[in-house]
This record gives structure tokens, sequence and C-alpha cells, in this order.
């Protein structure tokens, strides 16, 4: 029978002890991943697991990983929104777990917005 | 949708949208009966008696009404096509309850998948709703409430953390049997 180890969960809590919760405080960038029924039947929860990885490697607090439903925009799916404080929000569409490594370290970490994946950069575009 | 746990992840956010802050999700396999159900209760704003009986008609759908589309259509479908099927039951301002029944050793009945991977996504994507997970495969039974989850951490770090995040993904693979 599979069990959750409260030993574990315990261990987790006490390597947290002492330290300042961070991820209860503010937070730099907001990724959000589009998970309608649209983006999951297109991978997004594959997206989510990148991410997520990524988000434990580099072992950052200040960044907040969530999901919405469908933004209107089901062909370009999967797609994720990246807020970085201060800046415009920007899509990225048609991803896979491999483009959205790089966004993670380009945009994310470097605050450099990949272009060539963006649906749009700030809230209008025309194309 | 390529396996259960795709739909399960895809159901369970109707129950967000619908303002649930508890979603039961109750996974039950019986060999002897061949019989796999997979039952979603949430504390949602629930649908009348008119939406309910709609809402696995994809074709009737609208954008507005965000309880209804193809999720649940293709849920359906998926519980059909091994001899089961899919019904709903709700009530207005108490819930819903979608129940999906399979012949579980069916050979179009879909596999399982990354159940561990739904659930985190289910979790991070919601954090202000609670989840009660249970499986139970003829008598193993495992029960995961994200409400205990929370207290046991006391505040020292958030369920969102990724360590504790890792340790639940493992718990839920193993509550699985593929």
């Amino acid at each position: 029978m599979a069990k959750l180890r409260i030993e574990d969960l315990k261990k987790i809590k006490e390597s947290m002890a002492g330290t300042v919760n961070l991820r209860a405080g503010d937070q730099r960038v907001k990724i959000t991943v589009h998970m309608g029924t649209c983006g999951i039947a297109a991978g997004a929860r594959k997206i989510m697991n990148a991410l997520l990885q990524k988000l434990e490697k580099s072992g950052a607090s200040d960044i907040i990983l969530t999901s919405s439903g469908c933004a209107g925009l089901c062909n370009h799916e999967p797609m994720i929104t990246v807020e970085v404080r201060e800046s415009a929000p920007v899509k990225y569409v048609k991803l896979d777990p491999e483009k959205t490594e790089k966004i993670f370290d380009e945009h994310i970490m470097k605050g450099n917005p990949v272009s060539e994946y963006a649906l749009s950069m700030g809230s209008e575009t025309t194309y | 949708m390529e396996d259960l746990s795709l739909h399960i992840l895809d159901v369970v956010e109707n129950s967000t949208k619908a303002g649930a802050n508890l979603v039961e999700i109750n996974i039950k396999e019986d060999t002897d009966k061949d019989l796999l159900q997979i039952i979603i209760q949430d504390n949602g704003r629930g649908m009348d008696p008119k939406m309910v009986k709609r809402v696995t008609d994809p074709f009737t759908t609208t954008r507005t009404t965000r309880r209804v589309g193809l999720g649940l259509s293709m849920l359906e479908q998926a519980a059909q096509e091994t001899g089961g099927d899919l019904t709903v039951t709700s009530e207005k301002g108490i819930g819903t309850e979608i129940r999906a029944t399979f012949q579980a050793s069916h050979i179009d009945r879909k596999p399982f998948g990354d159940m561990g991977s739904s659930m985190i996504s289910l979790i991070l994507g919601n954090p202000g709703v609670d989840f009660i997970y249970k499986s139970d495969f003829d008598g193993e039974k495992t029960t995961i409430d994200t409400r205990a989850i929370k207290a046991e951490l006391d505040g020292t770090t958030t369920i969102s953390d990724p360590a504790v995040l890792k340790l639940l993904r493992g718990v839920f693979e193993e509550s699985l049997r593929n």
C-alpha cells in the first residue's frame, strides 16, 4: 500500500526550519500554463513538468508556477504566459519541453524574452 | 486525450472553474467484477437539471458557459468505448458528481498514464482548492488529503514547494497499478 511518509514530510519541514518562507513572499515571476481541454490535449502537462523540473533545479523561490484555463487560442496550444514584474507579459505558443526550457533559462532566469516562440510581446499584435 | 489521468486533469479543472474549494477524486478497480470507476465530486456551484442533460453534448456548448465543453464528452466517449458510461449528477449550490465506469480489462480502456503529474498540475494550478485523492485497487487503498499535508507542513513551507511536490508525485504514482 502506498502511504504518504509523514517522516519525509517532517524532513522537509525541518530543512525549512529557521529559513524565511520566501515562497510566500515577493514574487518576481509568474508562469501560467494554459490548461484548458485544448491545452491538456496538446501536451500542457509535459510543459508543466518541464517547468517544475527547471524550477526545482534553479532553487529559485521568487517564481510562481500556476495554471489557467483556455485562453481562446486553442490552435496555438500548448501555451504559457510569463509575467516578469514590471515588464509586459509574454505569451509563448506551440511549445514543447525543449522550447520551454530555453524560455526558462533565457527569459525567466536572465530576463531576455525569447521572441521566436512568443505570440506577442505586450498586449496587441497585428500578425 | 491519451490516458485517463489527462481526462481527470481536464474534468477536475471544470470543478475548480465552478468555484469548488474541495474536490474528491476516487479511483476504484475491482478485478472480480472487471470494473473500473472514476468518481469526481466537487462542492462547486453545481448545475440545474437542464444543464446536466446537455453537459456531455459537445454541440450545445457555449464559450460563456464554462461548465461545458469537450472535456466531459471526451471522457464519456472513453468510458463508452469500453462498454461503460458516464453519469453526471448535480445540484445547484451543492456541487457536482461525475461518475465514469469502464470495463477494466477492455482492450480500448485507456491506461492511467501519469497520475502524479496530473495531481501536481492540479495542486499547483489551484492554490485555493483542496484535493482528496482516494484509490482502491482490489482493496489496496491510498488516501491523500491536501488539507492534512498543509496542516503537517504547518506554514514552514507551502504545498507548492518543489520538494513537497516531488514527494507527493511518488505517492500518487505508487498508488496506481499500471
